[in-house]
């Protein structure tokens, strides 16, 4: 028995945050609600800290026991964290990147509105994430999975008042509940079958079971429930479309929650799940399928978009889709190893571009941008070790783990590997061309402001002016970031991150996949994919520094295809015609004009009719003339006594 | 010696004539004295069947009757004049506030 390490406290302090900013923070001034916010999410960060100082001495997986939450004949849920490599690795980034982005924000929103409701918010947001992180059963990985849905709803809409920011809100809760969905379903059918929801427990068991490698059987259908879950919450297709819509929220929420932490949770959640996975390679195979489509479908949308969070919002989606693939080829410490290096670099991206946002009072959109390195150069460098690590340019995070997911699907399948690398290809590419269009050539802002004053968004940070730096308190998360994003793949060389993660996933399959490809297949993809990231670079150096007038002729001459691309493939209308709009109609005609107009309210409003009729007659009585009203007592007294006489005479 | 008849008869005409001032008269005067009628057309018949019984109840309840009704004629005055200075009538067919 290890000792406990209180792994409850690393949840709760958040939430304790949450709560005294949410409760109080109104009547709080801005310092101290920064200072509470920052204090717990830091303890968080320092209690991680002291769990990885003492992983080493701990049994693991080491698990605590809190307390019972549901016992119902032999089924029991406890209160209970569990801690292995992968949770090690979730809380740590979670907890640093989450620290980081807390600090980053108090910069950023310091002039906005509702400033403890966003830091309330943030808090409660860690502490779902941490839950969903930690969880020792599937059950409390669930309270996680939706908790950190409904800190995602709220800060999407943070600025509620405009109205694509809430109904961006909640299209993104509509669409993770489809998903979450697919988890419960998931869930039910691991109770039904294996009596708990305990990890440990279900596992042991599922691995006693012969893989299931024909048909849709038990494990499969549970494989693909979970993986209905993930493409919810981690903005796979088909469900991907709430990702994009949720950059309506503020930047530093773009960074934590739609980039670096909760929409990797589905990638945690199988790479968690591996083991039910493993046994049902057709579930796999889906999961694999499905991220490498997405990787290349998101990266091609990207392409077109001309607002810079829009951009990375793809790229993210994009990014996802290489970790499930990853997930998909059973390489899942790639996957985790991607996940954790796009924490990095996609987290320090949102928060550059936040940055940039500022400094050019709060415009999104590329086009009024160019030339801003030399008003803003601390962003501009950290954002360029960003664009290099995304684009996988050695030895930048990015390289190391893109070339180990892309190494392992082409061992799975070459196919993987070919798509991977027109991704990685087109990654390069629309990063490139967001860099050159943001830093380089001219600033564009002043022409555009002068035709139009209005301020582009209801940002509040006034658009006059020369582009600024950000102040310090912002900056200094960027530096970080940008330092983890180039160092931070080193970790991997020489397999030692898949190392440390195989007492979690298996040494068996390691061991094996690293034997499978020869040095000189390994150093041929190492080329080919880095040349397809140069290859992109070069792409976006030609058209949109040396020959601007390029891109436009190129997309004049695509014609449809490009209208295509421009619209997202039209797959947010397709969707509208297909699933929206049928319910919006049948619930309007049927059920609202039908059933409640025409049954409900007919049926209470015929009642009352009906009462009012009567009572319209029976009012008659009561004129408010008193004559008439000894009338009635003298009547009512004539017709007793014609009772008594009548009755004495009988 | 008088029949007992003879005094119902004519207590059932003197409760007969309130009831029937009670009903067509407007004046709210008029209408509590056509009230007191009533109470003595009741008293009539209680001191007659009290004559007739040998009885001293019907007597006494007399009394009560009586002193009840100085109480009401007390209170109900009262309440006409506050009538009258509010309404500034005595029309009973006017006083009907609390009709919607």
């Amino acid at each position: 028995m290890t000792p406990s390490l209180h792994l409850w406290l690393i949840p709760i302090l958040p939430l304790i945050g949450a709560a005294i900013n949410g409760f109080f923070g109104r009547r709080l001034s801005r310092q101290t609600v920064c200072a509470v916010a920052l204090t717990f999410c830091g303890a968080a960060f320092l209690m991680g800290l002291y769990v990885a100082a003492r992983f080493s001495s701990l049994e693991l997986p080491h698990a605590e026991y809190l307390g019972h939450w549901i016992r119902s004949g032999n089924f029991m849920v406890n209160f209970e964290f569990y801690l292995d490599q992968l949770t090690l690795v979730m809380l740590l980034v979670v907890t640093g990147v989450g620290f980081l982005i807390h600090i980053y924000s108090v910069g950023y929103m310091w002039e906005e509105g509702g400033f403890y409701r966003f830091f309330s918010y943030l808090n409660l947001f860690m502490f779902f994430m941490l839950t969903l992180v930690l969880a020792g059963n599937y059950l409390q990985m669930f309270i996680g999975w939706e908790g950190v849905g409904l800190a995602s709803y709220l800060l999407i809409g943070f600025w509620f008042t405009k109205d694509s920011a809430a109904s961006a809100g909640k299209k993104a809760f509509i669409v993770n509940r489809i998903g979450d969905f697919g988890f419960l379903i998931a869930l039910f059918l691991l109770i039904k079958h294996f009596g708990s929801l305990n990890f440990s427990q279900v596992f042991s068991s599922i691995a006693q079971q012969p893989a299931e490698t024909a048909g849709v059987g038990l494990l499969t259908s549970i494989g693909l429930l979970l993986m209905v879950g993930a493409a919810g919450k981690s903005a796979q297709i088909p469900l991907y479309v709430w990702l994009p819509d949720a950059m309506e929220g503020p930047t530093p929420v773009s960074a934590l929650i739609h980039a670096a932490t909760m929409v990797t949770a589905g990638v945690y959640m199988v790479a968690r799940s591996h083991v039910i996975f493993e046994h049902a390679p057709n579930a796999l195979t889906v999961v694999a399928i499905i991220g490498t489509l997405t990787a290349l479908f998101a990266a091609t949308i990207g392409i077109a978009q001309t607002d810079i969070k829009k951009v990375l919002a793809y790229s993210t989606v994009s990014q996802l889709g290489y970790m499930f693939m990853a997930c998909g080829v059973a390489a899942y410490s790639a996957g985790i190893f991607h996940l954790m290096t796009h924490a990095f670099f996609k987290g320090l991206l949102f928060l550059a571009a936040g940055s940039v946002i500022h400094a050019v009072g709060g415009e999104q959109d590329m086009r009024k941008m160019g030339g801003l390195r030399q008003y803003i150069p601390w962003t501009f460098m950290t954002m360029t070790a960003a664009t290099f690590a995304i684009a996988g340019f050695p030895p930048f995070a990015g390289f190391f783990s893109k070339d180990e997911i892309l190494a392992r699907a082409y061992e799975a399948n070459p196919a993987y590997w070919f798509i991977g690398v027109t991704t990685a290809f087109i990654t390069s590419f629309y990063m490139f061309r967001l860099w050159f269009m943001t830093f380089f050539g001219d600033y564009r802002g002043r022409e555009a402001a002068q035709h139009s004053h209005a301020p582009a968004h209801g940002h509040g940070h006034g658009g006059h002016g020369d582009p600024h730096e950000s102040p310090m308190i912002m900056l200094v998360p960027l530096m970080i970031l940008a330092v983890l994003s180039v160092i931070g793949g080193w970790v991997g060389i020489g397999g030692r991150f898949e190392h440390f993660l195989s007492p979690v996933f298996g040494e068996g399959a390691t061991a094996v996949a690293t034997e499978a490809l020869s040095r000189s297949t390994e150093i041929t993809l190492i080329v080919i994919s880095v040349a397809a990231a140069v290859l992109g670079f070069y792409l976006a150096y030609v058209l949109y520094l040396k020959r601007p007038e390029l891109p436009q002729k190129i997309a004049d001459s695509l014609g449809g295809l490009y209208q295509a691309v421009v619209n997202k493939y039209y797959v947010d209308e397709i969707y509208a015609d297909l699933f929206v709009k049928p319910l919006v109609d049948g619930s309007t005609r049927i059920l609202w004009h039908g059933v409640d107009q025409g049954v409900i309210d007919a049926a209470i409003n015929d009642t009352a009719d009906g009462a009012r009729h009567v009572s319209d007659s029976a009012r008659q009585m009561q004129s408010g003339n008193v004559r008439s009203y000894a009338g009635w007592v003298a009547v009512g007294g004539a017709v007793i006594i014609a009772y008594m006489i009548w009755m004495g005479v009988r | 010696m008088v029949p007992v008849s003879y005094y119902l008869i004519l207590s059932g005409i003197l409760f007969s004539c309130g009831v029937i001032g009670f009903l067509i008269k407007r004046n709210i005067i008029t209408i509590f004295i056509c009230i007191e009628l009533m109470l003595n057309g009741v008293n009539l018949s209680f001191v007659a069947f009290a004559a007739q019984w040998q009885h001293l109840s019907g007597q006494v309840f007399v009394f009560f009757v009586m002193v009840v009704a100085a109480a009401e004629a007390t209170v109900g005055l009262a309440i006409i004049i506050a009538v009258f200075r509010t309404r500034e009538t005595l029309n009973v067919d006017h006083v009907n506030l609390l009709k919607l």
